[in-house]
C-alpha cells in the first residue's frame, strides 16, 4: 500500500515535472525565435513595406511580443502552430502530421532493430567472456560508438549504394529502400546497447542467486534467460528514452542524405530555408515526444525494478 | 616481542627498556609513499590501450596545430587549373612547373572543388574539432563544478531548487534545442561582431561562438550532478571528520582530501566529455550550422564530400576515418583514465 502510494507521488512529480520542462522548450523555442533581428519576412527583398506590414498583420506579428507569445501559447496548448511561412497555405500541424508517419516507421524499425540485435550481442559477449566472441563483440561496439551517423550513412551509401549498387540510396519505396537508413540510424544504438548490456549481464552473472540457481542443479540456459536475462535487462530499458531521442535527431541526418520525406529532413530544410513556423512547430512537438516518452519509460522502470528507492 | 606466560601482576621491565636501533627500523616505512597522482599515473602507463590512443591524440594535435605552420599550402590557397586533383598527382600547369625545375609539393590527398589542397584543410578541420572539444569540454567543467559544488556546499533548500532546474534542464531534448539555438542567436552574434569592441567575433565566427554558447548553457548538467554527490559524500566521510578530529583547517581539508578525491572524476568526465562535444559539432557542421566559411572543420568537410561521392570518395573517406579516430582515441583514453583514478570502479 505504501509502495503504491509512493509510486503514485512520484508519477505525479514527474509529470508534472514534464509539464514545466515542455512550456519551457516552448517557451524558449518562441523567444528564440523572435530573437532573430527583422522578423521572418525582412529576408525577402522583394516584398513592398505594405505587403509586408500586411503579412505581417496575417500571422499576428504586429503585435506586441507579450501578446503574440500568449496567443501562440494558447495555440499550440490546442495543437495549431499556425501557418507555414514558404509552404503556402499550409497549416504547421498538417506538416507535421503528414511527415511524422514516415519518420516514427523509419524510427521504430530502427529501435527494434536496435534492441534485437544488441540484447543478444551484449548477452553473447557477457556469457563467453574472455573469449575471442568476447573480445570481438567488445571491440566492434567501442568502435561503432566513436563514428557519426554521417559518417555510417555516407560510407554505407558508397560502399552499398553506389559502389556495389547492391542497395537502392534514396526514397522509401520499397522494404530494401529501408536497409541502409535503419543500418545507419540503428548502428550507433546497437553498439551502445551491446556495452550496456554486457556489463550490466556481468553484474547479474556475479550475483548470489545465480550462483545459488547454479548450486541447486539449474541449467545454464534456464538460469541465464529465467534469472539473468530478466535483472540484466533493466539498463537497457531506462536507455530506451534516449535512444528515441537519438533516433528523432539522428533522423535529421539520414532523412537529408537518403532523401526520405519524413519530419527530420523536413525540419533541416526549414532551417534552411527559414520556414520559422515549422521551425517552431516541429522543435515543440518533437521535443513534446521526447519528454514525455522519457518520463513513461522512468516510471515504468522504477515500477518493474523494485530495487530502486522512491524519494 | 615475547610473551610472558605467567600470570603475574609484576611489570616486566624489559618491556620498558628503550628501543633497540633494530627495533626502531622495524617501523620505519621501507617503501616510499605512493602519492595519488604517482599511483594513477603509473596505473595508466601499464594500460596499453590508452597509452596508445594518447600517442594517437598527441599525433592528431601535432597533425592539426604544428604541421599546418610548415606546410606549403593554405586552407583558402585556391590554386587555379587544379580543381578535383586526384592524390599525388599534379595538374598540367604544375606539370610544365616540375618540367621548368621548379620542385612543388604534392597533394597528399588530392584537391576539393575549388582546388585548394585537401590534406591541409583536413588539418585545419581536425584543429576546429579538437579546439571545439577542448573549449566547451572546459566550459562545461567550470560551469558544471561551479553549480554542482555551491549546490552540495549550500545544501538545504538551495540545493533542492538548483537540483530540480537542473532536472529540467537534462530533460531538455539537447541537439533539438542546440539546433534551435545555434540558428537564433547566428544572426544577432554576427550584429554585434560589428560594434566596436567586439571584432574578435569575426576571427572565431558567429557559429562557433553559437555552438560554445550552447554548449555552456545545456551540456553542465550531468558534471554538475557528479560534483554535487562527490562534495555530499565526500563532506560526510569519516577521513575528512578524522582531519577535522586531528585540527586540520577547511583549507587543508579541501585541498587535501576534497579535492584530490574529486579531481579524479572531474579529469575522467572532462576527458570523456571532449569526444561527445566533437560529435555534436560534427552532427551540427553536417548540417550546414557548423563553423563559417571558409573555415573547414571535420563534419563540414565531410558534408561537401557528399555531392562528388561517386567520382570523388576520398574525399569523404578522409574526413570520416579522421573524426572516428580522434573519438575513438579520446574515449579510449578517457576509460583508461578512469581505471587508473578510480580503481574501484575498474570492472
Amino acid at each position: 500500500m505504501k509502495v503504491g502510494c509512493c509510486m503514485i507521488k512520484y508519477s505525479i512529480k514527474r509529470v508534472v515535472a514534464a509539464i514545466i520542462t515542455i512550456f519551457l522548450v516552448a517557451t524558449i523555442t518562441f523567444f528564440m525565435m523572435n530573437m532573430v533581428p527583422g522578423g521572418p519576412f525582412n529576408a525577402e527583398k522583394s516584398i513592398s513595406e505594405q505587403a509586408q506590414n500586411s503579412l505581417k498583420e496575417k500571422f499576428g506579428l504586429d503585435k506586441p511580443l507579450g501578446e503574440q507569445y500568449v496567443n501562440y501559447m494558447v495555440n499550440v496548448a490546442h495543437g495549431d502552430f499556425g501557418l507555414s511561412l514558404k509552404q503556402r497555405g499550409r497549416d504547421v500541424s498538417d506538416i507535421i502530421f503528414s511527415k511524422f508517419p514516415v519518420s516514427a516507421r523509419l524510427g521504430g524499425i530502427s529501435i527494434l532493430m536496435a534492441l534485437l540485435v544488441g540484447i543478444p550481442l551484449g548477452c553473447v559477449a557477457a556469457v563467453k567472456r574472455g573469449t575471442w566472441v568476447d573480445n570481438a563483440i567488445i571491440v566492434l561496439a567501442t568502435c561503432g560508438i566513436a563514428v557519426p551517423s554521417f559518417v555510417i550513412c555516407t560510407v554505407g551509401m558508397y560502399i552499398f549504394g553506389v559502389n556495389l549498387r547492391w542497395l537502392p540510396t534514396f526514397g522509401l519505396g520499397s522494404p530494401i529502400h529501408y536497409v541502409l537508413p535503419v543500418f545507419a540510424l540503428a548502428f550507433y544504438p546497437i553498439a551502445y546497447i551491446t556495452r550496456l548490456m554486457r556489463s550490466s549481464m556481468l553484474d547479474v552473472i556475479g550475483q548470489d542467486y545465480i550462483r545459488t540457481a547454479k548450486a541447486k542443479g539449474v541449467s545454464q540456459t534456464v538460469s541465464l534467460f529465467k534469472h539473468a536475462l530478466r535483472n540484466a535487462i533493466l539498463p537497457v530499458v531506462a536507455y530506451v528514452g534516449p535512444l528515441l531521442a537519438y533516433t528523432l535527431t539522428g533522423s535529421f541526418i539520414v532523412e537529408k542524405i537518403f532523401v526520405i520525406p519524413g519530419l527530420g529532413g523536413q525540419f533541416v530544410s526549414s532551417i534552411t530555408t527559414r520556414d520559422y513556423t515549422v521551425i517552431m512547430g516541429t522543435t515543440i512537438f518533437l521535443a513534446t515526444l521526447v519528454i514525455i516518452m522519457n518520463t513513461l519509460v522512468d516510471i515504468v522502470y522504477k515500477i518493474i525494478d523494485p530495487r530502486i528507492k522512491l524519494d | 616481542m615475547k610473551i610472558d606466560k605467567k600470570i603475574s601482576f609484576q611489570l616486566n621491565v624489559d618491556d620498558f627498556l628503550p628501543a633497540t636501533d633494530e627495533e626502531k627500523l622495524s617501523l620505519v616505512q621501507t617503501r616510499p609513499s605512493v602519492s595519488f597522482w604517482k599511483d594513477a599515473l603509473q596505473r595508466l602507463c601499464k594500460n596499453k590501450i590508452a597509452m596508445v590512443s594518447l600517442v594517437v591524440i598527441l599525433l592528431v594535435m601535432i597533425f592539426a596545430f604544428i604541421v599546418p605552420i610548415f606546410y606549403p599550402y593554405k586552407y583558402t590557397q585556391q590554386i587555379q587549373g587544379s580543381e578535383y586533383l586526384k592524390p599525388m598527382t599534379y595538374s598540367a600547369q604544375e606539370h610544365t612547373r616540375i618540367a621548368a625545375g621548379e620542385k612543388i609539393f604534392p597533394h597528399i590527398l588530392g584537391t576539393d572543388n575549388l582546388g585548394r589542397d585537401y590534406t591541409v584543410r583536413l588539418m585545419l578541420g581536425s584543429r576546429i574539432s579538437l579546439l571545439v572539444g577542448l573549449i566547451a569540454s572546459a566550459l562545461v567543467l567550470m560551469i558544471g563544478s561551479i553549480y554542482g559544488a555551491v549546490s552540495g556546499f549550500f545544501g538545504g533548500w538551495i540545493d533542492l531548487i538548483m537540483m530540480r532546474f537542473a532536472d529540467i534542464v537534462y530533460t531538455i531534448p539537447d541537439i533539438l534545442l542546440i539546433v534551435l539555438i545555434s540558428f537564433a542567436i547566428k544572426e544577432p552574434i554576427n550584429q554585434l561582431s560589428t560594434k566596436p569592441g567586439f571584432e574578435w567575433i569575426h576571427l572565431i565566427g558567429a557559429n562557433l561562438i553559437s555552438i560554445f554558447l550552447v554548449f555552456a548553457l545545456l551540456y553542465w548538467v550531468s558534471m554538475a550532478r557528479i560534483v554535487r554527490s562527490q562534495v555530499l559524500t565526500l563532506r560526510q566521510s569519516e577521513y575528512v571528520t578524522a582531519a577535522r578530529a586531528l585540527g586540520a583547517s577547511s583549507g587543508r581539508i579541501i585541498r587535501k582530501h576534497i579535492l584530490t578525491n574529486c579531481i579524479g572524476t572531474l579529469i575522467v568526465t572532462t576527458t570523456l566529455q571532449i569526444p561527445a562535444s566533437i560529435f555534436t559539432e560534427s552532427f551540427l557542421s553536417f548540417l550546414g550550422m557548423g563553423v563559417a566559411i571558409p573555415m573547414p572543420s571535420l563534419g563540414s568537410l565531410a558534408s561537401d564530400a557528399i555531392n562528388g561521392l561517386n567520382t570523388y570518395p576520398y574525399l569523404l573517406i578522409a574526413p570520416s576515418i579522421m573524426i572516428s579516430l580522434i573519438i575513438l582515441s579520446f574515449n579510449l583514453f578517457g576509460d583508461g583514465l578512469r581505471d587508473a583514478f578510480d580503481p574501484k570502479m575498474k570492472r
